[in-house]
């Protein structure tokens, strides 16, 4: 269970958003929703901790994520605008490594299944800097698809470049996540609907 | 975490360094050459004269391993950042602290370690004898991770930031300063009949002293950069 109460945010000089409160049970879905530069990308940072809030506290299950710390971090998976990839390695080095790095194991069976769940089979051991822009997302969902046993899964404009199946797909797999109790937050510009057990929505105002 | 599972990690970070090192021999081999160039040079300059030349030695190869290390140094997070790795660093379950001291140990690798292995070749430029030349390597050793740790709280401070390089160089050539005296110095010990017992054993105590604090200082660096 995710909690936030009285969140404010401050970029510069000016007040993002002030007075957040919401909380996020298993099964719940967080859509984000408003204009370029209202605040979506900063609210989803200072959910995950990468950004410290003006004001408010952030609890998981009771306990503020800065205090819970490792405990917190072992059951998030942040996709952000960036897919963390490395351009000289290929993409199963990249899933691997990145997998291990962040304490999930995962085999190589795992691997191919996910690359293959993402359509990159056959492009495996090709370099990263040579796929698409679709392509590389492709690579950043398939370590998302790896991290079902992380609950809170945060999200930043998922489906950038994804094409019509790619997006389908994804969807699915949010809705397998959430329907297993998993929490999703999610920004998105896209028409994509995600049934959740429970949705919560997030609207800011250019 | 378990013991295993952080060593996982940690050697995770070093082993993806190290395969990306090898993908961009050309990002190695700059400092390496540049080190190798500049130290050839100075005989060049000052002429054949072999007192001269061993009196000179050992501060030349110090103050170009310096710089040589200093040129690597923008490189150490500037590219997980752009590319959003750096955030997955810090969002991992593991210490950001440890995380960044394995990616300094790969720096190490790919930047302190070809130096080290190249200097004793340059010594001989300089006429250093082969007792000079072990207590070089061996204070190239002691005092080149020094500088990696050292530099990685410029390069996490400077990160992002226009002009960051010559930002970078002001910051950090100062703290090099006393690896720079005992390294150097060490040699001369040696050369000039001394032992270099006392100059190691403060390179050694640089060493930890810095190995027990940049790598926390690094990761602090690193949270305040990301935000």
């Amino acid at each position: 269970m995710l909690s936030v109460s009285n969140l404010e945010c401050v970029r510069g000089d000016r007040s993002l958003f002030a007075g957040l409160n919401f909380s996020l049970a298993a099964g719940t879905l967080l859509a984000v929703r408003g204009a370029n530069g209202s605040g979506k990308t900063s609210l989803l940072r200072i959910l995950c901790g990468l950004l410290p809030p003006a004001n408010g506290t952030i609890t998981w299950n009771g306990t503020d994520i800065a205090e819970a710390g490792e405990e917190f971090r072992r059951n998030l998976a942040y996709l952000g605008h960036l897919n963390s990839l490395k351009d000289e390695l290929s993409a199963v080095e990249n899933l691997r490594l990145s997998l291990q790095v962040a304490g999930i194991a995962g085999d190589t069976q795992q691997l191919l299944a996910a690359l293959e769940w993402s359509g990159l089979r056959e492009r495996r051991h090709q370099a990263c800097g040579s796929l698409s822009q679709g392509q590389r997302r492709r690579v950043a969902l398939a370590r998302l698809w790896l991290s079902r046993a992380q609950t809170l899964w945060i999200l930043d404009e998922p489906f950038t470049a994804l094409d019509v199946a790619s997006v389908e797909r994804t969807r699915i797999l949010l809705e397998t996540h959430l329907a297993a109790g998993g929490i999703v937050a999610l920004t998105t510009h896209q028409d994509v609907a995600v049934a959740a057990p429970a949705t919560h929505t997030v609207e800011f105002a250019p | 975490m378990s013991g295993p599972g952080l060593l996982a990690s940690v050697c995770a970070v070093i082993e993806r360094e190290l395969r990306i090192a090898l993908r961009r021999r050309s990002d190695v081999m700059t400092s390496l050459i540049f080190f190798v160039i500049v130290v050839s040079l100075f005989p060049l300059g000052v002429g054949a004269d072999p007192a001269l030349l061993r009196t000179l030695g050992p501060g030349v190869v110090w103050v170009a391993a310096l710089l040589a290390c200093m040129l690597a140094l923008a490189r150490l997070f500037a590219a997980d950042h752009a590319d959003g790795t750096l955030e997955q660093l810090s969002l991992a379950p593991q210490p950001l602290m440890l995380l960044v001291l394995a990616k300094t140990t790969a720096h190490w690798l790919t930047t302190g370690l070809p130096l080290v292995v190249v200097a004793p070749l340059l010594g001989l430029q300089f006429d250093l004898g082969s007792e000079p030349l072990l207590v070089l390597i061996a204070s190239l050793l002691l005092g080149t991770p020094t500088l990696s740790l050292i530099g990685a709280i410029g390069a996490a401070l400077t990160l992002g930031l226009r002009g960051g390089g010559a930002l970078l160089a002001l910051l950090i050539l100062p703290l090099y300063i006393p690896v720079l005296i005992f390294g150097a110095g060490a040699v001369e010990a040696v050369a000039a009949g001394l032992g270099a017992g006392a100059h190691l054993s403060l390179l050694a105590a640089l060493f930890l002293g810095t190995l027990a604090f940049a790598p926390w200082a690094t990761a602090l660096a690193l949270r305040i950069s990301m935000e």
